[in-house]
């Protein structure tokens, strides 16, 4: 069977270009179960995006969930040791509420999990993926990279703990360097280490460019772990010609209770929100008692409905108006060697309300006159 | 120039929305017709790339999460209601007044009852109260705030006062400040990475001009 790619409409042909990117890459589908128990979720409710969560009892009385996720799921059955590593890829629905939408939906999503023993080499892939999933939803395309233990060994450093920690977290993640000089200054903290902490806020450029711009603040074993990190990322990725369009943004700050070494984020231009999100999810993985560390991202495809300008202007390209009279038979040919020029064509007695047509053509027993075109 | 090339500006109507306008035509991305008077809605200058438009206060920030706007001015007040997933890039300095509970001037707090707060700011009375521990009982109003205390609908209100002289004048005080609120050049997260350099720029521009004010 061949699928016309045309046919297809964003989400879909995202599906399916994707799956053979990772394909390409050694991963294999893993398919999941559409339901969950539900304590899997009650136990790391931070972890997913919105934490409303659409449950139901079984008919033995278990408390089951309609899945909001699906790295929870995975790793729930592999990771218990790091001599094995697992290449996975899902595409599964997933039903959770977000931001504006009344209630639940449910949400297609693509995603990607490397568990095991993670290495340079594999950290690289993931993030490679995460930019090739990105080039083929759009042509116009940003992948923004963080890593938590910069942000988090700046402010160990510094002595910045507790609920401290958290606000400035959350001026970090705002770019609100007007309430980080406050929060500095309330707080004696010297003038290098807030100039600091500003720098690495307002930091946004491409990898190499920004990776020599913070060469300077680099403090103290973690942030200097972090950042030999990233260089050795963007080593990688520039030698293989992958790094263009990846910028570093120190803002983009996932939950450390989860994700600890380098995150991601991936925007497409038109889509005004991020339509990638993912990064390294040891802590996670301690948290659920595995030994393996695990690297992946999801690709939020639902968003992609909003890329749909052109394809939306007509219904069919061509209607095709008969009569009851007709000889049917005739009728259908044409239909049929219009369709074998490529065209989407649609019959009908008269033309229903609302069509949108690119030519309207009428069928009589002379043959196929032309009554209208809109191009 | 193509429509998304444009940088999108999102001001609020009124006096603090035109007293920004201002900046920005100092800073050099002036917009004659927006002076024009006539019914229009945006105004733009294609030779420097902006476009304006006039929305509600409150719904600045609304434009601007959802990527309508690339760049809005939003009191801080509107920030911390809604919260949204935005960027505060800058400071203005204007517009300047602060959240406060008021109440009648003989009001005696008696920490024994629920509290009955009226406002029109939910999210922020409720998040000052919880940080203290007290139960409070919300009351959402859309405008005249101070009447609710008079006629006994509730114990406080929690608003924006800027010289109390309103609050004064109906024998009323202000009596615990939350947070001091001033005019933020707000930016979506997803513009800030496409059009990084001309919101930057933006950004250093209107920067140095609220300095020289």
């Amino acid at each position: 069977m061949s699928v016309s790619f045309t046919a297809l409409k964003n989400d879909e042909k995202a599906v399916f270009s994707l799956r053979e990117l990772y394909s390409r890459y050694g991963y294999v589908r893993h398919k999941v179960s559409k339901f969950e128990e539900y304590d899997l979720y009650a136990r790391n409710k931070s972890f997913l995006i919105s934490e409303n969560i659409l449950t139901f009892t079984d008919t033995d009385g278990r408390l089951m969930a309609l899945k909001p996720d699906v790295t929870l799921s995975i790793i729930k059955n592999i990771g218990n040791d790091d001599t094995q590593t697992h290449k996975l890829y899902y595409n599964e629905n997933v039903y959770r509420t977000s931001a504006g939408a009344d209630g639940f939906r449910e949400i297609m999503q693509t995603g990607l999990e490397c568990v095991g023993r993670i290495d340079l080499c594999a950290v690289c892939e993931v993030i490679t993926l995460a930019k090739k999933s990105l080039e083929l939803i759009s042509e116009n395309s940003i992948l923004d990279i963080s890593h938590m233990g910069f942000v988090a060994g700046l402010m160990e450093n510094i002595g910045i703990e507790g609920i401290d920690a958290d606000s400035l977290l959350d001026f970090i993640e705002h770019k609100n360097l007007s309430a980080i000089k406050a929060f500095c200054a309330e707080r004696a903290i010297s003038e290098a280490d807030a100039r600091a902490i500003c720098d690495i806020t307002a930091l946004y450029a491409p990898m190499g460019e920004a990776l020599e711009a913070v060469r300077d603040i680099v403090r103290g074993k973690k942030m200097k772990a972090a950042y030999d990190e990233l260089c050795g990322i963007y080593g990688v990725l520039s030698a293989c010609g992958n790094a263009d369009g990846i910028y570093v943004d120190f803002s983009t700050v996932n939950d450390m209770n989860y994700y600890n070494g380098v995150t991601f984020k991936g925007f497409v231009r038109g889509i005004p929100d991020g339509i990638l999100s993912g990064g390294s999810y040891d802590s996670l993985m301690k948290k659920m008692g595995k030994r393996a560390g695990a690297i992946g991202f999801a690709v939020y495809l639902d968003m992609l409905e909003r890329l749909d300008f052109e394809s939306e202007k007509y219904d069919v390209d061509t209607l095709l108006l008969y009569e009851s009279g007709s000889d049917m038979a005739q009728v259908a040919r044409a239909a049929e060697s219009l369709r074998g020029e490529g065209r989407t064509v649609r019959c009908e007695l008269c033309a229903p309300n609302g069509i949108r047509y690119r030519q309207l053509l009428k069928f009589s027993e002379g043959g196929v006159s032309v009554l209208e075109t809109n191009d | 120039m193509s429509l998304k090339q444009m940088i999108n500006i999102a001001l609020p109507k009124g006096r603090l929305g035109e007293k920004a306008y201002r900046v920005f035509e100092a800073a050099g991305y002036e917009c004659p017709s927006i002076r024009e008077e006539n019914r229009k809605l945006i105004f733009e200058n294609e030779e420097k790339g902006i476009r304006y438009f006039w929305v509600k206060p409150s719904d600045v920030v609304i434009y601007v999460e959802r990527g309508a706007a690339d760049i809005g001015i939003a009191g801080k007040d509107i920030i911390l209601e809604y919260s949204p997933d935005i960027y505060e890039l800058a400071d203005l300095g204007m517009g300047k007044c602060r959240m406060a509970v008021a109440c009648k001037r003989d009001f005696c707090d008696n920490r024994d009852k629920t509290l009955r707060v009226a406002t029109k700011f939910p999210n922020i009375a409720k998040k000052y109260y919880n940080s203290q521990s007290r139960e409070i009982d919300i009351i959402k109003l859309n405008g005249s705030i101070e009447l609710a205390p008079i006629l006994g609908l509730s114990d406080v209100i929690v608003d924006i006062v800027e010289t109390g002289k309103t609050l004064y004048e109906n024998d009323l005080e202000p009596r615990e400040t939350i947070v001091d609120i001033s005019a933020r050049l707000v930016a979506n997260k997803v513009s800030y990475k496409f059009k990084n350099a001309e919101i930057t720029a933006m950004c250093e521009r209107i920067s140095e001009q609220i300095k020289k004010n």
